[in-house]
């Protein structure tokens, strides 16, 4: 058995910026344990560029944001043992892992970092009925094929979902010689970013069908078609009648991330039905105490950028907690959300809380000329205005400690949006 | 001349290959596509029927009846993981009762044994989660669950490893008769030999239909079906059927072996053979019916859909023995439902028949012990620290969600009958079976298969034929190398 103060689980930008935040805050043993054989986590195949505007002032590719922080690590000495799976964690912080180098080792740790991030909704999860050939994949296996095997899956492809790996991806394949038809989706608003849909689709004239989905596969074999239909934007039932067949070798799936949870539930952390993230408090401290969870294993993200402030905030308050000078309060307030809004987190705030945090959700729809207001208790604290609100861009809010003392006898905060469905 | 062959690498087929190599005979075995467990035997219900639904008398109620007494030992010599979790059939209603005694009459004449109607109550402190309007039931105590395709593959590698050869993307197209035995012609070459057994499944009609006169006629019958994430792997301990009613044949609710839930299948009768498409009105009747059984179904949960075919035969029976017209050529034919509870004993049924008309004699050399490659996902961490000890492969572990290791996956393919493509491994070590359905793991089972097989990745496939992953090369092949 192995001793460590800080363990961090995975090596990508969760993990790499939780792991230089708290060698800055002073510790001096810390371990990142990455499943891959490198570390940068997806970032490696994200081979576009638009990373680290927030953070860097800069334009960078994925696998350049990813750089920046291996060579801080680097130059911190800060060890990551690679091409190392973490099979198991108890609640009291002991780490199964396996490697081929090591066998099998156990760590003592005296605070976790779930740093694992997400993986990708496949078909199976959403029913769509017809064959079940080749020539379907997730948005982000058809990216590690051709960015990193250098493999072309297809030349004529159909995009269902239009989440942000998805829109890459329709740029990415066009400028591999294939033809994108059409990028396809449910909703009547895309999940993705705006600057991606502009840059990815209307620059390329690939068409975005909202309302739109995708009702037969055909292909006994490989991928030979796909039938799609409108859909009614309140039942989300296609429509009969509107049905237009694709002839296509290819169907790429960009319909939603699901944060790889299974570890922090072997943990005994609980994880909160609305981002299938942990439920944490301002710290990012899980149900358990002194495991902490940071990174799109937390809640999916829009931009890395914000990956690496909020696991920062991980690393830095993990090194807290190890020299005990992190108050765990029990007595919290819970983050509810409301109108318009999904997925706030932190899901839970202490009564107690001294410095201001952010608290982060996705919009449950597209809003106008909104306005997301913090009510504590029933008291309005907080407002903040916007043009626009989409689900495709998270909404950062500050929260100051000196809301809670507008209303010392709330029982909850609610984060809400008023405005106009458009 | 070969003694024997076997025509369908199904579960029937490879256990009638297990049970026939246990003679000192020379058997080889023809499938059609490329693998074993390929068509009826990968896609089913996956459960070890009772025996109270078949018609008394039937061929079905009988080798039901035998099958299902013999799965214990032939799990056990095969290393087939297996479970005794009982049966339920229950009536949503008062006027179910007359029904379920029905059944129960008809078990006991079929001698199934551990049947009995239990009320209300027994029902719920034993499947706390049933639909509130869940009024009895028939406890069926030896139903259980089997994993179809491991099944399969056991059988086969405990055949090839006593002897029997394997033929893969071998159909048949032609059988005559020769002197002293048949010659069969396939696309994998011409063979003769002295008995042949038809275990085509789906095809048994048109493989029976070239030789003998007394012609049969299959209908495939397509089900459909949904599988639940592993998270509610203890929704229901037992299989739970649905009485039948005017309104249908109900709607399984079932664990699997494998910790997942599958609910279905529809039965719809079908002019394609082939046509293993999902559709939109199968997949809600599937949802529709299965919600008395599991009210809250969650259905943010599901991790895959498929639909298999039955082999439903026009004389609603199975097909055993030798045909009338055609000497030393014999029928398994028309095994659908409970035709995987009845392989075992069909297989020992025309084996013991075969070796007899042949005059074979026992193989002394027969091991009927087959041992699965060993998991690690159920290995204790001693074990996995011995086990990556002595392959270090099993510490990469490639499918995330099943924790499937690059040992396990090299071994699917190096096995006798080994898996071929993509789908061969997945049904061979559950890699990609998980919730994210092979997203994570397919580029890295691509690359593995290409080490193996000594092929290019662009002739890797799901499952054989064109079902191809990768259309070309971005670069030249030497710059990809270094790339």
């Amino acid at each position: 058995m192995r001793n460590v103060d800080i363990l961090i689980i995975g090596g990508g930008p969760a993990g790499l910026a939780a792991a230089i935040s708290a060698y800055e805050a002073g510790c001096r043993d810390i371990l990142i344990l990455e499943r891959e054989e490198n570390l940068g986590g997806i970032l490696k195949q994200c081979i576009h560029n638009g990373f680290g505007l927030h953070t860097f002032k800069e334009e960078l590719t994925g696998p350049e944001y990813a750089q920046r922080y291996i060579d801080k690590v680097l130059e911190y000495g800060i060890p990551a043992q690679c091409d190392t799976m973490v099979i198991n964690i108890t609640p009291d912080k002991v780490v199964t892992a396996v490697s081929r180098g090591a066998g099998l080792e156990h760590f003592k740790a005296k605070s976790i970092i779930l740093a694992m991030g997400c993986r990708e909704r496949p078909r199976g999860s959403l029913g769509t009925p017809g064959w079940r050939c080749s020539g379907i994949y997730t948005a982000g296996t058809a990216q590690k094929f051709t960015n990193l095997k250098g493999l072309m899956p297809g030349k004529r492809v159909v995009i269902l979902g239009s989440g942000d790996i998805g829109l890459i991806m329709a740029r990415r394949m066009t400028f591999l010689g294939a033809k994108v038809l059409a990028c396809v989706e449910l909703m009547p608003y895309s999940a993705g970013l705006k600057r991606n849909i502009v840059q990815c689709l209307d620059d390329y004239g690939i068409p975005l069908l909202l309302s739109h989905t995708v009702v037969d596969i055909a292909g006994r074999e490989r991928l030979e078609g796909v039938t799609v239909a409108e859909v009614d934007p309140k039942t989300l039932k296609p429509i009969p009648g509107t049905e237009q067949y694709f002839e296509c070798d290819t169907l790429l799936l960009s319909v939603g991330l699901i944060p790889e949870n299974e570890l922090s539930t072997m943990a005994g952390v609980k994880i909160s039905p609305a981002t299938n993230g942990a439920e944490v408090n301002e710290n990012l401290e899980t149900s358990v105490e002194g495991i902490f969870s940071c990174g799109n294993v937390l809640h999916v993200h829009d931009l890395v950028d914000y990956v690496s402030e909020e696991s920062a905030k991980a690393g830095a308050n993990a090194y807290k907690y190890v020299q005990g000078q992190l108050s765990r309060e029990e007595d919290t307030l819970e983050v509810e959300n409301g109108f318009g809004v999904s997925g706030a987190v932190p899901q839970h705030i202490s009564k107690d809380l001294n410095e201001p945090i952010t608290i982060m959700f996705r919009p449950r729809g597209v809003f106008k000329d909104a306005q997301v207001c913090i009510d504590v208790g029933d008291v309005q604290v907080a407002t903040k205005k916007s043009r626009i609100l989409t689900p495709g861009e998270m909404v950062t809010l500050k929260f100051s400690p000196e809301y809670l003392r507008k209303n010392t006898n709330a029982d909850k905060i609610t984060v809400r949006v008023e405005a106009q469905q458009s | 001349m070969m003694d024997v062959i076997i025509i369908g690498g199904g579960v029937v087929g490879c256990g009638v290959a297990r049970e026939l190599s246990r003679y000192k005979l020379n058997i080889a075995l023809l499938e059609k596509t490329d693998d074993i467990s390929n068509g009826q035997s990968k896609a089913n219900t996956a459960i070890i029927h009772g025996g109270y639904d078949a018609k008394p008398g039937t061929l079905k109620a009988k080798f039901n009846v035998l099958g299902n007494k013999m799965y214990d030992k032939v799990c056990e010599e095969l290393d087939v993981p297996h479970k005794r979790n009982t049966s339920l059939v229950v009536s949503f209603g008062p006027d179910g009762h007359a029904e379920l005694e029905k059944l129960l009459q008809q078990g006991i004449e079929n001698g199934v044994p551990g049947l009995s109607i239990i009320g209300q109550d027994e029902l719920r402190r034993r499947e706390p989660n049933i639909g509130s309007t869940a009024y009895e039931a028939l406890l069926v105590e030896t139903g259980g669950i089997v994993c179809p395709y491991e099944m399969t593959q056991a059988y086969a590698e405990n055949a090839a490893m006593n002897g029997v050869t394997f033929y893969r993307q071998a159909e048949v197209t032609g059988i005559e008769k020769v002197e002293g035995g048949w010659k069969v012609i396939s696309k994998a070459g011409t063979f003769t030999a002295k008995a042949v057994v038809n275990c085509a499944g789906l095809y048994s009609d048109v493989i029976n239909n070239m030789v003998s006169e007394d012609k049969i006629s299959i209908v495939p019958r397509r089900g459909e079906y949904y599988i639940v994430d592993k998270k509610y792997a203890d929704a229901f301990h037992a299989s739970i059927f649905q009485l039948p009613t005017k309104m249908g044949k109900g709607i399984l609710v079932t664990p699997t072996v494998d910790g997942t839930v599958l609910l279905g299948p529809t039965a719809e009768d079908i002019d394609d053979k082939t046509d293993t498409r999902t559709t939109a009105e199968g997949l809600a009747k599937v949802l529709k019916f299965a919600s008395l059984t599991w009210e809250h179904i969650p259905m943010r949960n599901f991790i895959t859909t498929y639909s298999g075919l039955r082999a439903h035969c026009d004389r609603n029976d199975f097909v055993l023995g030798e045909a009338p017209d055609a000497p030393m050529f014999f029928n398994a034919a028309g095994v659908e439902s409970p035709g995987l509870t009845s392989a075992p004993a069909i297989a020992q049924y025309l084996a013991e028949m075969i070796a007899d008309k042949l005059s074979a004699n026992k193989n002394e050399n027969f091991n009927p012990i087959r041992k699965g490659i060993p998991k690690f996902r159920e290995m204790n961490d001693e074990q996995r620290a011995r086990a990556i000890s002595i392959n270090p492969d099993y510490a990469k572990v490639v499918c995330r969600c099943e924790t499937v290791t690059e040992a396990e996956i090299r071994e699917a393919i190096r096995r006798p009958v080994g898996a071929r493509s993509v789908d061969g491994v997945k049904r061979r070590t559950r890699a990609g079976m998980g919730r994210c359905q092979a997203g994570f793991c397919t580029p890295r089972t691509v690359e593995i298969l290409c080490e193996e097989l000594h092929i290019s990745p662009l002739e890797v496939t799901k499952f054989g034929g064109n079902s191809k992953y990768i259309e070309s090369y971005l670069f030249e092949k030497g710059d990809n190398e270094n790339a």
